[in-house]
């Protein structure tokens, strides 16, 4: 009895606190603009999610060191946790979006797809850079979703254009093989239609590969079966531990490595590492730097992680995805700036960031300015294309390191683009009644 | 003391057969129900009615669908989250086939595509029991999984292979998509989960319910006595279903707003089987607080560090959670191996002689 009575008494405690704790709604500070991170550092994509998040947050946290926030004003960062779980991922988008949150990166497909509805709605932007839902990039159904640089569509045709490059030209695809390796979720699953599509066109056999979510660590199945068939490319579309997986499997069965190419998110170094020797020569879409060659990413090194203010290692700044993050994280800084300017206030609010996005021009000037001469493409947003279909290089593994392996190979945007358009349409029929874009485009 | 019953004269068959005889308990309902309809509505925020309390509901339902199964008919299942995926894929076919048809009308509906498919999943628990039947069910959960995937027709070829839910209006207010506000989708949810749960502590007491008890606790001396098994089983199987089909329709079309197959996997399943053996087999009250427990505990123990004014790192809250939330459920399970429930059926006994025990 007393035992049971002392349990109660805890729990009733410890509810107490918490309930205290999640009905107060934490009163915003007047002078500080709000940035929730949903990150996920466990989990089964944990492997990727840590460079990402420690990019982002690194970031972020080097222009509050340097420059006392942006515009003058600090940033107030967030972590919350959503181990690549949509369960979570939208728990954490209702704890923080009171707290006057400008801007949402999931980082997830899933957790996009719940909150694309609901952007509008709340008046948050959600930035989804490089994933989520290709036909978000139709900014005139969707004036609250970004995913630029590129949408998986555009990656698509990169990598069937670069095959081609390879073969000597487009035509000379006919009669070839190419086998496409995917985590069979929406993810995966986005660039099949318009790799049908490509096939149809360029007279190339397209073979599917599904990966389970579970099946991630355990694809020998699928890679009998590409030994079987010698497909003379394999693409991949994977992340977390499918991608080390794969490159392991694809050395097992000795395909040549140079004729596998996978999407940005197959990029890691952990990834490419896994292979070891054999993985020499594995490629891989990127459109964000490669190596740690950059002003902004030694002020990092400096202000934040020798300052012990990160939870990152001093070498794995410069890999593929902590440059990824760190790219997501200079457009939310400059859309922040920018919106910044176009308001004249200095605390931004979701509505203004998503002007500030909606006007952001990353030139050439621009990047070399924030000291990323050379970090991505530079990018510009426009009502009517919010991911921009920018260009891609394709980056090589030579044991050590990445290192660049192409110049920057445009999408298909003739192909892409009308795809895009019909796919938002249809998203919109779909979801009736859809509401129609009242925003007024800032440029 | 607490619970004297004493005085409480019942002078009729309908007295004695109420659902609640004694008054205390009369009472505790009474509060938790103005508690959950007046109290929550008026004073909580928007996190805590949607990432609390409607989670809460659905989760609590799911329990009680498979408490019926499990607890109620001890046939063992693994397929509860996948069951629930078809109430979800079916309310969303539903709604986008019968745009203009009540929401609410189509989430409870969608619960008979479940029970149909949950009897058939039943048909093997006529010959075999226990564990073996718990993989036959967990190749429902797969098999079914695996249709979420393929079978683009479900999600209406959507490019994103998942299902959105889209805007509907029930009686000119929005209850389903992104503009339906939460205290419209916490009562929609709270309605369907108290009528549920009051249905089934009828049916439970009634003739079918306890034709599923005797099934539970011998099949063969239920038979001898006219009991016929597999009608019985079969039933328990689609009510069952039937119950985690709508409960994985709200949790879609009031919770998440959007699921993807992988939503419905097999670690749904177990959250909920979790629930119910925490909460207590065979027992509806047992179905929330295991809930509760699995849900709620979790979402207060991150926010606990904060409160305080400690900074932690947010993967350490989650590491630390995740262990605390493991350590409680190993505890309780050692302190009382049938659950909640039964701790508070201990508590109500001791209360009942309170001060003077003997």
């Amino acid at each position: 009895m007393k035992t049971i009575m002392q349990l109660a008494l805890g729990t009733a405690v410890a509810l107490g606190v918490g309930l205290s704790g999640a009905m107060t709604t934490v009163a915003q500070a007047e002078d500080s603009n709000y940035v929730p991170l949903l990150t996920y550092r466990t989990g089964p994509f944990a492997a990727s999610g840590i460079h990402i998040a420690n990019g982002m947050h690194d970031y972020l946290k080097m222009l509050n060191e340097r420059d006392g926030g942006i515009g003058g004003v600090k940033l107030e960062l967030e972590e919350c946790e959503t181990g690549y779980n949509a369960q979570k991922g939208v728990e954490c988008y209702e704890a923080t979006k009171g707290k006057g949150a400008l801007v949402y990166n999931p980082y997830s497909t899933g957790i996009t797809l719940q909150l694309i509805p609901k952007a509008g709605v709340d008046k948050i932007p959600v930035l989804s850079m490089g994933y989520g839902l290709s036909a978000a990039a139709d900014g005139s159904v969707f004036p609250w979703v970004f995913n630029v640089p590129d949408t998986y569509w555009d990656g698509a045709s990169v990598v069937i254009k670069y095959i081609g490059e390879q073969e000597g030209g487009l035509e000379n695809l006919k009669g070839k093989k190419i086998g496409y390796i995917f985590l069979d979720a929406g993810y995966g699953r986005e660039p099949i239609p318009l790799l049908e599509q490509l096939a149809e066109k360029y007279g190339f056999e397209l073979l599917q590969y599904p990966v389970g979510v579970k099946e991630m660590q355990n694809q020998s199945s699928q890679w009998l079966n590409v030994r079987r068939d010698r497909p003379d490319y394999m693409v991949m579309w994977g992340w977390g531990a499918m991608n080390p997986t794969a490159i392991k499997e694809a050395v097992k069965i000795r395909f040549p490595m140079n004729k596998f190419i996978g999407v940005w998110w197959s990029a890691g170094d952990d990834d490419a590492a896994a292979g070891g020797d054999g993985a020499k020569g594995y490629k891989a879409m990127n459109f964000s730097g490669v190596g740690s060659d950059f002003p902004a990413l030694d002020d990092i090194k400096k202000h934040v992680v020798d300052a012990g203010l990160s939870s990152t290692d001093a070498e794995t700044i410069g890999g593929t995805l902590y440059n990824r993050g760190v790219l997501n994280s200079v457009i939310i800084a400059e859309g922040i700036r920018t919106a910044q300017e176009l308001t004249g206030k200095k605390v931004i609010t979701g509505e203004d960031m998503r002007m500030g996005l909606e006007a952001l021009n990353l030139d050439e000037a621009r990047l070399e300015e924030l000291g990323l001469k050379g970090f991505a493409h530079p990018m510009k947003v426009t009502c009517e294309d919010h991911a921009g279909s920018h260009p891609v290089f394709i980056q090589e593994w030579d044991g050590k390191a990445w290192r660049q392996a192409s110049g920057w190979i445009e999408p298909m945007t003739d192909l892409v683009r009308p795809m895009l358009e019909k796919a938002a349409a249809e998203y919109a029929e779909k979801n009736a009644p859809w509401p129609a874009r009242t925003e007024p485009c800032p440029n | 003391m607490f619970y004297r019953e004493a005085g409480q004269f019942k002078t009729s068959y309908k007295a004695d057969q109420a659902l609640m005889p004694i008054l205390q308990d009369r009472i505790g309902l009474s509060v938790i129900l103005v508690v959950a309809f007046v109290i929550i509505p008026a004073f909580a925020n928007d996190f805590f009615l949607t990432s609390i309390m409607i989670p809460f509901l659905v989760f609590s339902l799911a329990a009680i669908g498979l408490n019926i199964l499990t607890g109620y008919c001890g046939q063992l299942s693994l397929g509860t989250g996948a069951f629930m995926g078809v109430g979800a894929y079916a309310a969303y076919k539903l709604t986008t086939i019968f745009p203009d048809a009540n929401v609410i009308l189509m989430v409870l509906l969608s619960g008979v595509f479940s029970a149909a498919i949950g009897a058939i999943f039943g048909l093997p628990s006529l010959r075999i029991k226990g564990l073996y039947l718990a993989v036959t069910t967990l190749a429902a959960q797969f098999f079914l999984e695996w249709c979420f995937i393929r079978i683009g027709w479900l999600y209406n070829y959507n490019a994103s292979g998942a299902i959105e839910v889209p805007h509907r209006e029930v009686f000119g207010i929005v209850a389903s998509g992104a503009e339906a506000t939460p205290i419209v989708r916490y009562f929609i949810v709270l309605c369907i989960t108290a009528g549920i749960a009051f249905l089934m502590a009828n049916v439970l007491r009634g003739r079918i319910g306890r034709s599923w008890m005797m099934i539970r606790d011998m099949d063969i001396a239920a038979e001898l006595m006219g009991i016929r098994p597999l009608q019985t089983k079969l039933m328990a199987f689609a009510v069952s279903s039937y119950i985690c089909g709508v409960a994985g329709a709200m949790m879609v079309f009031f919770w998440l707003n959007a699921a993807e197959p992988s939503s419905y996997s097999i670690s749904l399943s177990f959250q909920v089987l979790f629930m119910v053996i925490l909460g207590g087999l065979g027992s509806l009250s047992g179905a929330f607080m295991g809930a509760a427990f699995i849900w709620i505990l979790p979402v207060f123990l991150k926010f606990i560090p904060g409160t305080l004014g400690i900074q932690i790192a947010a993967e350490t809250v989650e590491h630390v959670t995740f262990m605390i939330v493991g350590a409680l459920i190993i505890f309780f399970l050692i302190v009382e191996p049938h659950g909640f429930a039964r701790l508070w059926q201990i508590a109500k006994q001791k209360l009942r002689v309170w001060p003077f025990p003997y």
